[in-house]
């Protein structure tokens, strides 16, 4: 079988050359230039899908995105997509598609068993039926639920390709390259502006590439390819093809999808799959065209019920006919043209069927001219489930007839597609004449013309195409020539349209892709539901892959006329954004996996990976978090650093922490009010440490400030609220106080800092540093800070700072040289035994030393509750003074920081354990504070931990009891300074 | 939605970093009175539907402090000002 029904020398698909593809594993044929389901017709396949509900045998509806049946999963393996529409997708050789929701195969589904159900599956049926009890709807109903209803799967592997996005900017966007979208481009590019077009299909010319009309003496075909070829000569226009604008967001911006391998067996070498476009325009056009609405009649979802226009599309634009012996189902003369072209291609056209109440000359004059019956009545009935074999017609007078056909061809007018008018809340109003919502107030900068604008004949779509495009170029500041096109006048009388036959037999769909029928809206009328949004979340009318393109409006009719309301009352359903389905990985772009975001590394990482070092996320940032050794589990590693550095000497990366730069003659009054305490009278040479606070009085941040220079300090922050503090520096002098002279910039990416610490480390300091500088503990004490030379010339500034409470300095030099100062340092430590000591180790220290940390300030916690109450300035004003200093935030009774000593050391004191009296039953009246940080300190040979307990430096000594429900954990801790270790900081000094 | 930094012209939104409510004033801290006035400053923030002035940063350019006004039930932008020639500093 070969093509049975291609229509040898019809259409724009290349003849000259096959393609070859499969369907359900069939081998089959078709032309460059096919869609999937124009190729699929030309083989004579008609059945291409099982229905979401009753499983339904269904066929081809349209030949547009707008198609609710033919939804099959394209490709196989990872690259296996699910709910693809078969009218969308661009064949190719070797392309291999599979019907959806059927088994064990198309034809004999077992789960078509469900029609018999149908009574009882009716609107609102899961909320009937599966409501007790509770439990088992996440267990049983569900999951059955989900097995039998449903559409394709997912490959649920990796998605093999790349996904890009993309930035455009233009005068004018015109969405849509139909009769209204060229005229508009050309209109506006030739003016000079800068315009972009965008269109989902493959080839410009939307519909008319489908009917065989006139412009200018040309065929609408080769006017479209003329049109295009202008537009493609003028160098500030751009076409984009395979491109769906599926989003308007505010400001002029708009969201569209490009598919640039998707007509590919696979993406070539560097291309994506698919591109996302953030468009941003000036002003735009939407001719998105109109969607053809069906008449609802019994049995109406029989594969060969076709969309009158898309069987126009199938015998024009790809030179196939879906059938041998055609029908026409129509309220309006446009799908008249349906009649003549099937009889022009050599199909036979049985009868057309017109169901107004009055006879029409003018579809009886092309009957005749077709050789088709005309008859002024409805289809009664329709046969053949796998495929129409004939309709049974009732005329005016009540008698029937008969005939045999196997293409039904229905239209019940056109709505036009106003989707993207109304994605930033503008509503549709309803049009009397035309029958159909048309588009309501426009967002700023948009116009609609064509079919998107209920301008629906071929004149109306070029004129008012021309028009929009010259008034947006004019609006952007471009001088259009007059119009070339005059409006056209209105053609006749508009006439009522025919939304379902009443008298029908058998099941009437009114939404295919959901199996929602006319009983199911009427039911739902009875059951109270009235407005269009409610009906689509009871009944499903209008959801899932379509968004019911092709049945919103007829459902909307049924359900006025179920509640005895008028149509333009009644209204629609919300449009939001997409227009047509978006892949997920579109959206996330390159941002999937490790690339979710960027990961910083610190200037020793590659050194530090070298030595085999474990690393962990603190923020974007990877920290070298410990360095094993062969054979060593996670506490001997920590235990040994923190050893080695207690009593030989360490090296940590600190690159991490923020530094901001401050800088300007009123710096250290700028300081003075983001610090609770003084940094002005801060001596040069000289760091200190500051704690800083929101403005309702808690704890922000901390870290050590020093004065390099008069005019010239160096703040360092916490690694995780760098940027939170630059930028809260910022909103302090530019909004803030103005008036004072400073300027603040970040500087945590151009400074390597180490922390070298260890009562030897300034054996190692004195090594890099180039001759003739003096660190000594006389020259250079405990909180000094200088600018020094090390290793031959290189700038190093070198902070006595301490975080472990060793000896130490920390050595800054600028960032390129960070990698060669961690391996110099390593070559001039090896004689004293240096290691380096990651963030496991950094933290034991910390808590050793009582210092505070992330889990201390955490948001909740107050200079008093941090210990450091008394740093507060009674005496200036700075940031979170006056609320900082309410009553409740003071009193002895708020949890306040404590050291935790378990009465067996071998006990750990969780973290997150909160804390009770030691005889109290651990519940939450009884609470009275939690652990914010847990070690094991290898100098104790003890677990130890922080916390924040209420009235704590009162309770030293005190025995309380450590709570850890959660992990059923229970210890006793003697509570204690949290300085643990060299609580005088003696070592600090010598 | 786009917003046009006066140092750097109109970007998109990623670019910027919200934080509220511009029209707030910070009272004296050092006048120990001011109690209801600091309980307004930190704690209460207008939300009118229709125009409104914000701060936004420009975080991802220049790092100015913008007042921008929004109006909140359109999305439209009226006005984008820098925050350092705001009002707040002229009362003092």
């Amino acid at each position: 079988m070969s093509q049975i029904n291609r229509l040898t020398g019809k259409g724009l698909v290349d003849h000259s050359k096959t393609v070859s593809f499969q369907f359900d594993g069939q081998h089959l044929e078709g032309h460059p230039g096919d869609t999937l389901a124009s190729a699929l017709l030309a083989n004579g396949i008609r059945l291409v899908g099982r229905s979401f509900k009753y499983h339904r045998p269904r066929g081809i509806l349209t030949a547009g995105s707008e198609e609710p049946n033919a939804l099959v999963e394209l490709r196989t393996g990872a690259r296996r997509e699910p709910n693809t529409r078969a009218t969308t997708i661009e064949l190719y050789d070797g392309l291999d598609a599979a019907s959806q929701n059927r088994w064990p195969s198309l034809r004999y589904d077992l789960l078509s068993i469900n029609q018999l159900a149908s009574p009882v599956l009716s609107a609102g049926f899961y909320y009937k039926t599966f409501m007790w009890p509770a439990s088992f709807w996440e267990k049983l109903y569900e999951p059955m639920i989900r097995r039998a209803a449903g559409l394709g799967y997912p490959s649920k592997q990796t998605d093999p390709d790349r996904y890009e996005k993309a930035n455009a900017f233009c005068d004018v966007l015109v969405v849509g390259g139909g009769a209204a979208g060229l005229s508009a481009a050309l209109a506006a590019a030739r003016t000079g502006a800068c315009v972009i077009l965008c269109d989902e299909d493959f080839v410009l010319g939307g519909r008319l590439l489908s009917e065989r009309g006139e412009i200018d003496g040309q065929s609408t075909q080769d006017w479209a390819k003329s049109a295009v070829a202008e537009l493609e000569s003028l160098p500030r226009c751009r076409i984009m093809r395979r491109t769906t604008v599926f989003g308007v967001y505010d400001g002029g911006t708009y969201a569209a999808v490009e598919r640039v391998s998707d007509h590919l067996p696979e993406p070539p070498a560097h291309a994506p799959r698919q591109r996302l476009w953030r468009i941003v325009a000036k002003q735009s056009v939407i001719c998105a065209g109109g969607f053809e609405r069906p008449i609802v009649f019994g049995d109406n979802d029989r594969p060969g019920v076709m969309l009158a226009s898309a069987v126009r599309t199938y015998v024009n634009r790809f030179g196939v006919t879906p059938g041998r012996n055609a029908v026409i189902f129509a309220d309006n003369h446009e799908a008249l043209r349906t009649a003549s072209d099937l009889a022009d291609a050599g199909v036979t056209v049985r009868a057309i069927v017109d169901p107004q109440p009055q006879p029409s000359a003018t579809a009886e004059q092309v009957a005749t001219e077709t050789g088709a019956l005309y008859i002024n009545g409805i289809i009664d009935a329709v046969s053949g489930a796998y495929g129409i074999k004939s309709v049974r017609i009732k005329d005016a007078q009540g008698a029937s007839k008969t005939i045999d056909c196997d293409v039904l061809a229905v239209s019940g007018g056109w709505n036009p597609a106003l989707n993207l008018t109304t994605h930033l809340g503008g509503k549709p109003k309803w049009d009397n004449a035309l029958s159909c919502l048309v588009p309501g107030d426009l967002p700023p900068g948009m116009r609609v013309a064509g079919a998107a604008a209920g301008q629906f004949s071929l004149q109306a779509c070029l004129a008012s195409g021309e028009a929009a495009g010259a008034d947006s170029a004019r609006d952007c500041g471009f001088s259009p020539s007059a119009p070339s096109r005059p409006a056209p006048t209105e053609d006749g009388s508009p006439v009522a349209p025919v939304w379902y036959v009443p008298s029908s037999r058998g099941k009437a769909f009114v939404d295919f892709q959901n199996d929602v029928a006319v009983s199911d809206i009427k039911l739902a009328a009875r059951e109270g539901f009235r407005v269009p949004d409610h009906v689509k979340r009871y009944t499903t009318l209008g959801m899932a892959t379509d968004q019911g393109k092709t049945s919103n409006l007829n459902g909307a009719a049924l359900l006025a006329e179920a509640t005895g309301r008028h149509l333009g009352a009644v209204g629609s359903t919300t449009f939001r954004p997409p227009y047509t389905p978006v892949a997920i990985g579109a959206l996330a772009g390159h941002h999937r996996g490790k690339d979710f975001r960027p990961t910083r590394l610190a200037p020793s990482h590659a050194w530090a990976v070298e030595q085999g070092a474990v690393f962990v996320e603190a923020g974007a940032w990877l920290r070298a978090l410990m360095f094993p050794k062969p054979g060593e589990t996670a506490q001997e590693t920590v235990d040994r650093e923190v050893a080695n550095t207690r009593t030989n000497v360490g090296v940590c990366d600190v690159s991490t922490l923020g530094k901001i730069d401050v800088q300007g003659s009123d710096a250290g009054t700028f300081l003075d009010r983001v610090y609770i305490n003084g940094f002005s009278k801060l001596a040069v040479g000289k760091t200190r440490y500051g704690l800083m606070l929101r403005e309702d009085g808690f704890a922000m941040d901390d870290g050590t400030t020093a004065r390099l220079a008069e005019n010239h300090f160096f703040m360092t922050t916490t690694t995780a609220n760098a940027v939170k503090v630059s930028q809260h520096l910022e909103f302090c002098q530019q909004v803030l106080w103005p008036e004072l002279d400073v300027q603040t910039v970040s500087q945590t990416e151009q400074w390597a800092q180490f922390a070298v610490a260890g009562p030897k480390s300034r054996k190692i300091i004195e090594a890099l540093l180039d001759s003739g500088q003096d660190i000594s503990n006389e020259a250079f004490p405990y909180m000094a800070c200088g600018s020094f030379t090390a290793c031959g010339g290189a700038p190093a500034r070198i902070f006595r700072l301490s975080f472990s409470g060793e000896l130490a300095y920390e050595i800054g030099v600028p960032a390129r040289f960070g990698d060669g100062l961690i391996r110099t340092i390593m070559r001039a430590g090896a004689e004293f035994g240096i290691g380096p000591y990651g963030t496991e180790a950094l933290g034991v220290m910390r808590i050793e030393k009582g210092h505070a940390a992330g889990p201390e300030l955490n948001g909740q916690t107050t200079a008093h509750d941090l210990g450091l109450g008394r740093m507060m300035s009674k005496k200036k004003d700075f940031i979170g003074r006056f609320m900082g200093q309410r009553e409740a935030l003071n009193e002895a009774a708020r949890a306040a920081i404590v050291g935790l000593k378990p009465l067996d050391p071998k006990m750990r004191i969780n973290a997150g354990a909160h804390l009770v009296k030691r005889d109290a039953v651990a519940n939450a009246e009884n609470d009275q504070g939690y652990v914010t940080s847990q070690a094991y300190s290898p100098e104790l040979k003890s677990f130890i931990g922080l916390a924040m307990l209420s009235d704590g430096p009162a309770r030293y000594g005190e025995v309380v009891k450590v709570c850890d429900p959660l992990r059923d954990y229970e210890t006793l801790a003697e509570v204690c300074s949290p300085h643990f270790i060299d609580p005088e900081g003696e070592r600090l000094r010598v | 939605m786009r917003i046009t930094c006066p140092y750097c012209g109109a970007r998109n939104l990623e670019e910027f970093t919200y934080r509220g409510d511009a029209t707030v004033k910070r009272p004296d801290s050092l006048d120990e009175s001011a109690t209801e006035a600091w309980v307004d400053y930190v704690y209460l923030r207008k939300n009118p539907a229709g125009l409104h002035k914000e701060f936004w940063q420009h975080t991802g350019g220049c790092h100015a402090w913008l007042e921008v006004t929004r109006d909140t039930t359109t999305h439209e932008i009226v006005a984008v000002e820098l925050a350092s020639k705001g009002a707040e500093h002229k009362e003092r």
